[in-house]
């Protein structure tokens, strides 16, 4: 059993639409180590989080279907468990946080019957000793009053609380893995910072596993080990943080890293933005998926699309292009 | 300052919006919105609002452009107050000025189509005949770089770079001299957001545009402004120059804001220092004594709690309201 936590192999996921078959995700293939932080980027509909739900099983069936791949887990394959046997895994050795705290918690349930759920569920406790954790894992995430508050309700909190009551209920059972899609998007900055600092701070202590993900890559610099890119339900660039920030290597990476006003150094300069639209996905590429934007696309991007390689260490591209020798010209 | 320079001048305004309750809708307290602030927009330049949500820099844009009608305080436009104008008078004044959104899902009616859409102002001020329109319709949607074909379309066939171009060519129609752009790219893409922005510094050279430039993101606000003011619960903190107010912030807030946002390179990111505040922002419905920032404020002292602190100018250009400040 090799040492990775979680193997994700040959991933592909479709959507059945009033439009056609969106192909979502296509054939996505990553690894994580025992407590390794992997930021996942990329804009809107790259298939960033259908990736993670298809991996948690989480994908609503129909329209959505995972049609091919594994997601071999301790070295069990998540993507051909029950329902059941998924079900003891969510919750318990992965843990899930999501992008909007309000509609992830129930209103009408108060944050101290939500903490206990999981703790009960999962671990067998009765509910006296649920409580006295749930208590112990609010203050774990800084939650002042924390006995007190278990009798409120969702509301009553701020949204920057809201996403630490999320965080604490998701490592209530000690995951070896916390998945967070876009945890910090709907957050003010001072909020933010609090909120990533924390995960730092719980990371650790407990050292679990993280796989993050977000559209901004400022958040993924403070906090992740390795990256990987995303564009049209594709990998399409992985590397180590500072390798991918010194050296990206896929005009897709390199247009969104230059499309980033910098907030410690002023510039007037132009900003590149990467002109077009992202894919519609409406039919699986059989070229390059970001070659219709690409400012360096030749004729090879148009009738193949490329695959992952190794072009230094820990570092995969999927491009024709000679990215080095195009900058440079 | 020559008054001249000077396109827009906020004295002291405040809005206060009323809290009601029982059957006869009796007031029992305001949300004070915004808190009487002041400040000028010259001519030409952007002026970058940024705060945490709730701050009112919404409202403050709102309340300039009469959208909302001020509790108190005035707003000098081209040198008129528009706090006293009315119907027709203020109808004419809204020609010079206009709005982007920050959603281009909700601010497009669904129903028109985007020629009808960028159309409305130019019927509605009854500056042009249907056929001119129509050849204005075209011109601005070349401006914003979308095909005037495109005119015949609805929103819903365009992505969300796209509307908020659409927002845009309807904000230009009437050639004013003043926007107010309400977090214009909040809701885009990463990649689609340098697009629109880079087209907003295009259209103020070319048709010599005011901006105040309402966001969160404080790194597109360096990259946008000419200057830069800071909002807290209502009340500004701190306004200065660009580069000074980024590499020099001297209120305590705009410090812990500066330094909680992500830097997109690892590098800097793991030899930061931070500046993380506690606890959340306070309701402005039941704000505190004193000065508003003083709950959060790793620095305050006794007399933060005493007085309101004047929000004044410490070096030319830099304004900023801290008791603390020498």
């Amino acid at each position: 059993m090799p040492d990775n936590l979680l193997d994700v192999q040959g991933l592909e996921t479709t959507f059945k639409t009033s439009e056609g078959v969106v192909h979502a995700v296509n054939g996505v293939s990553f690894s994580l180590k025992e407590g390794e932080t992997l930021g996942v980027v990329g804009e809107s509909g790259c298939g960033k989080s259908v990736t993670m739900l298809s991996v948690l099983g989480l994908i609503p069936s129909p329209p959505g279907k995972v049609n091919a791949g594994s997601a071999s887990f301790f070295g069990n394959d998540l993507l051909k468990m029950s329902k059941d046997e998924i079900r003891a895994i969510r919750g318990a050795q992965i843990g899930m946080i999501f992008q909007d705290p309000m509609t992830s918690l129930n209103p009408v349930l108060t944050v101290g019957r939500q903490l206990r759920e999981p703790l009960m569920l999962h671990l067998g406790m009765t509910t006296k000793q649920a409580d006295e954790r749930a208590a112990q894992l609010l203050e774990m995430v800084g939650i002042p009053k924390a006995k007190e508050r278990l009798s409120d309700f969702p509301h009553q909190f701020s949204g920057g609380m809201r996403q630490r009551v999320m965080i604490a209920m998701a490592l209530s059972c000690s995951p070896q893995l916390l998945i967070a899609d876009e945890p910090t998007t709907a957050l003010d900055v001072t909020i933010q910072a609090q909120i990533t600092d924390l995960v730092k701070r719980l990371r650790s202590e407990l050292g679990m596993a993280i796989i993050w993900i977000t559209h901004d890559l400022g958040v993924v610099a403070g906090l992740a080990q390795r990256v990987i890119v995303m564009y049209g339900g594709f990998i399409i660039e992985e590397a180590a943080i500072g390798e991918l920030f010194a050296n990206p290597s896929h005009p897709y990476t390199i247009g969104l890293i230059g499309s980033l006003p910098r907030v410690d150094h002023g510039g007037t300069q132009r900003l590149t933005s990467v002109e077009g639209v992202p894919p519609l996905l409406l039919e699986k590429p059989t070229h390059c998926p970001f070659a219709p934007r690409c400012k360096w696309v030749m004729e090879k991007c148009w009738k193949e699309n490329p695959v992952l390689e190794t072009v230094a260490p820990e570092h995969r591209v999927a491009c024709w292009v000679d990215v080095k020798k195009e900058r440079q010209s | 300052m020559a008054e001249n320079n000077v396109l827009v001048r906020v004295d002291n305004l405040v809005k206060h919006f009323p809290i009601t309750k029982g059957l006869l809708q009796k007031q029992v307290g305001a949300v004070r919105a915004v808190d009487g602030i002041s400040f000028e927009v010259k001519r030409g330049e952007t002026l970058g609002l940024v705060g945490e949500s709730g701050c009112g820099k919404s409202t403050t844009g709102r309340a300039i452009l009469q959208l909302y009608r001020p509790t108190s305080g005035n707003v000098h436009f081209d040198g008129e107050d528009l706090t006293q104008l009315k119907g027709e008078d203020l109808r004419m004044k809204r020609r010079k000025m206009q709005m982007i959104f920050q959603d281009p899902y909700a601010s497009l009616n669904p129903r028109m189509t985007v020629g009808e859409i960028i159309r409305e102002p130019l019927l509605v001020h009854n500056v042009a005949t249907q056929a001119e329109a129509d050849e204005r319709v075209k011109q601005l949607l070349e401006v914003v770089k979308l095909n005037p074909a495109f005119s015949t379309r609805y929103p819903h066939e365009f992505s969300g770079g796209q509307r908020q171009r659409v927002g845009i060519a309807r904000a230009l129609a009437l050639q004013p001299s003043f926007i107010v752009c309400d977090e214009p790219i909040s809701a885009l893409d990463v990649s689609i957001q340098a697009q629109v922005v880079n087209l907003l510094e295009d259209l103020q050279n070319q048709f010599n545009l005011t901006y105040l430039f309402i966001a969160h993101d404080l790194s597109m606000v360096r990259h946008i402004s000419d200057r830069v003011a800071v909002m807290y619960l209502g009340v500004m903190v701190e306004l200065a120059d660009r580069n000074e107010l980024y590499t020099n912030p001297l209120h305590p807030y705009a410090h812990a804001l500066l330094s909680a946002v992500p830097v997109p390179d690892p590098k800097v990111e793991t030899t930061r220092k931070r500046t993380i505040l506690v606890g959340d922002v306070p309701s402005p419905a039941n704000p505190s004594s004193g000065c508003r920032f003083r709950t959060r404020c790793p620095i305050a002292q006794s007399i933060c709690a005493e007085s309101r602190p004047e929000f004044r100018e410490v070096k030319p250009g830099h304004f900023v309201a801290c008791h603390l400040v020498s």
